[in-house]
């Protein structure tokens, strides 16, 4: 028991750690041909663990339909949506379950005309979101926030017409400022995470770091 | 799997370089008619080197020629095959030194040609053939000036192989070894001795944040960024879900984990229940609380947000990849008045999270944060690695910067990925 729970997956962490890390240098054939056949692996497996996070998502509803907990209304909405769009998706056009999925008919209209829209709504609202967060950060409290302020202004201005034409400055002040210290600090964070990747990399492949099975401490 | 190819570049012991087979062969076709442009000389061809095969190279001297010049480059599939052409190149183009992932820095690179043959159209084909592995393919150039073509005296022959090493890469396995045994070193060092490790403000507020939570009878909403299990930031978020979790059981607060990959949601479900298990709380565990909200960006968001405002959880934590659903999540949870910890290597949406979050663990803290928690010597060993890495790296940053502004490239091509 304790090989299924521990030693296997360390051993099988090791292994597939040490493979993916000797494909990255390995162009031969059969080093990109293992590639694939890992990747198809990973396919099935996400194949699986879809159908079991179609239950939990359906199940997480179903109970809060049954609880009429608040907002049950929506989960409702879930439950005619998946329905929907589940039978769209057996009709596929008039061809059938087994036929590749049609670039027409209902489940495409549905996904055209709803969802879409739904999603570009959503992203829509970013714009509100960035104007209440900038407002919060903005507010010169701190010499930092200062110094944002100050930096954010120039930027926007910077990257519009009304930039150059209140002074041929503002635009090179842009530019400069995402080239140099804007970079500066992105590739900072950058070398920090990649050097952070190899760490936990390493910690995972020699069974160093065990929290993703569980538990973390021996 | 891929991520760890693409970041970790350690331990990899394939170092065979693949043959190189050059050959130079017996003129066949020495140019005597009086033309204004010079034959190439020094034609070699050469297995394309840190290939999987298919890709044969010919390489030729550079010489002065006239304006508009250009060099032919034609294929025989046999030593008595006819030749045809398969490439045109200006005489003033395609130098060794403009590909120095392949040819490296070295001067001589200036002064020779190359075109790496990968295809070419058969006789009477309408389609172009490959170049196929293991086979002997000939070949010839020629210098050319409007219908005048002076051909070398040399015919050339080799056969692509695919190589067990990409050579383009040798700089970043040795750093990664070198990084790699720096970390391992810092590991074993921490079994004997105590290492000071930085405070890190989110981290040591996240024991105040599910304490609140217990507090209020509220419960803790950790949420997964959009990426999937093959990326090391999920794991890295895995990780800290565990600590957490195992904190949750202990201070029998309640613990609500919104998923958007299905294989994200399997392994966290398994996650918890461990951890609830280890703490001695396996009652506690609910696998519904472990659940599946909605794979599509927006969705999710949008979800997620109704929980927020519904739920009224006392705590969100963030930790994962985020993209534009970062500041939908992080700006509704504020409104809640809920604390939030976030944590993420997206260098895009941190300035979001730090505007809107009252902790952030920023790019490497997220990789740190559960070696951190746990306060294991051997996990927060590997943290100074990291450190001593990070020091390793200013440190070649500014002596490069120097070399640099006085002509030295030298480091700087060390550190340049190909």
């Amino acid at each position: 028991m304790i090989f299924l729970r521990r030693t296997g997956p360390l051993i099988l962490a090791f292994v597939v750690g040490v493979l993916g890390i000797s494909v990255y240098y390995v162009p031969h054939e059969a080093s990109q041909n293992l590639e694939k056949e890992l990747a198809l692996w990973l396919r099935i497996v996400y194949a699986f663990s879809f159908f079991l996070g179609l239950v939990s998502l359906l199940n997480l509803h179903w109970s809060r339909i049954r609880q009429r907990l608040a907002g049950w209304g929506y989960s409702l909405v879930v439950y005619v949506s998946f329905g929907i769009m589940f039978l769209f998706v057996i009709y596929n056009d008039g061809a059938g379950p087994f036929a590749p999925q049609a670039d027409a008919g209902g489940y495409q209209w549905m996904f055209l005309n709803v969802v879409v829209p739904c999603g570009a709504t959503m992203f829509s609202l970013l714009a509100f979101f960035i104007a209440s967060a900038a407002y919060r950060t903005f507010r010169a409290r701190s010499p930092e926030a200062a110094i944002l302020l100050v930096a954010a202004v120039i930027v926007m201005l910077g990257r519009v017409p009304i930039g150059a034409f209140i002074s041929d400055l503002l635009p090179t002040a842009a530019q400069w400022l995402m080239a140099v210290p804007n970079l500066a600090a992105k590739r900072g964070i950058l070398l920090g995470v990649s050097l952070g990747v190899i760490a936990t990399s390493l910690r995972i492949i020699f069974g160093i770091e065990r929290a993703y099975l569980g538990g973390g401490e021996e | 799997m891929r991520t760890w190819s693409m970041h970790f570049q350690a331990l990899t012991l394939i170092l065979s370089v693949a043959p190189v087979a050059t050959t130079k062969a017996s003129a066949v076709a020495p140019a005597d008619a009086v033309i204004d442009v010079r034959a190439p000389e020094d034609v070699e061809a050469v297995d394309t080197h840190s290939d999987a095969g298919g890709s044969i190279t010919v390489i030729w001297s550079r010489q002065d020629q006239p304006e508009g010049a250009r060099y032919v480059i034609e294929i025989a599939t046999g030593a008595n095959s006819p030749f045809r052409r398969i490439a045109d190149v200006a005489a003033i183009g395609s130098l060794m030194a403009d590909e120095p992932a392949s040819f490296g820095h070295g001067d001589e690179t200036q002064h020779r040609h190359f075109y790496h043959v990968t295809s070419y159209t058969a006789e009477g084909a309408e389609s172009t053939t490959t170049i196929a592995n293991n086979i002997d393919y000939y070949f010839r150039v020629g210098a050319a000036i409007g219908d005048q073509i002076a051909y070398g005296d040399q015919v050339v022959h080799a056969a692509a192989t695919g190589n067990w090493f990409n050579r383009k890469k040798l700089n970043n396995l040795i750093m990664g070894t070198i990084f790699s045994v720096i970390v391992l070193v810092a590991i074993a060092m921490a079994r004997r001795r105590d290492f000071y490790i930085r405070r890190i403000a989110g981290l040591e507020a996240l024991d105040e944040a599910l304490g609140r939570a217990t507090e209020m009878g509220r419960s803790v909403l950790f949420i997964h960024g959009l990426h999937g299990m093959d990326q090391v930031s999920t794991i890295a978020a895995i990780n800290v879900l565990s600590r957490v979790a195992r904190r949750t059981a202990e201070y029998d607060s309640h613990l609500r984990v919104a998923n958007a990959d299905p294989v994200v949601m399997s392994v966290s479900q398994e996650v918890v229940k461990e951890s609830y298990l280890e703490a001695g709380r396996p009652d506690a565990y609910n696998e519904d609380n472990v659940f599946m909200v909605a794979t599509d960006q927006f969705s999710y968001a949008a979800a997620v947000e109704g929980i927020m405002v519904r739920e009224k959880p006392a705590a969100h934590i963030l930790m994962g990849y985020f993209y534009a659903e970062s500041l939908l999540l992080a700006e509704t949870g504020a409104a809640t008045g809920a604390i939030q910890i976030a944590g993420t290597d997206s260098y895009t949406q941190l300035p979001f999270f730090v505007t809107t979050c009252d902790y952030t663990l920023m790019g490497e803290e997220l990789y740190a944060a559960s070696a951190y928690l746990a306060r294991e010597p051997r996990l927060l060993g590997s943290l100074k690695g990291q450190d001593i890495g990070k020091a390793a790296l200013i440190a070649a940053l500014v002596v490069g910067t120097i070399l640099a502004s006085f002509d030295l490239p030298h480091l700087t091509h060390i550190f340049t990925a190909n």
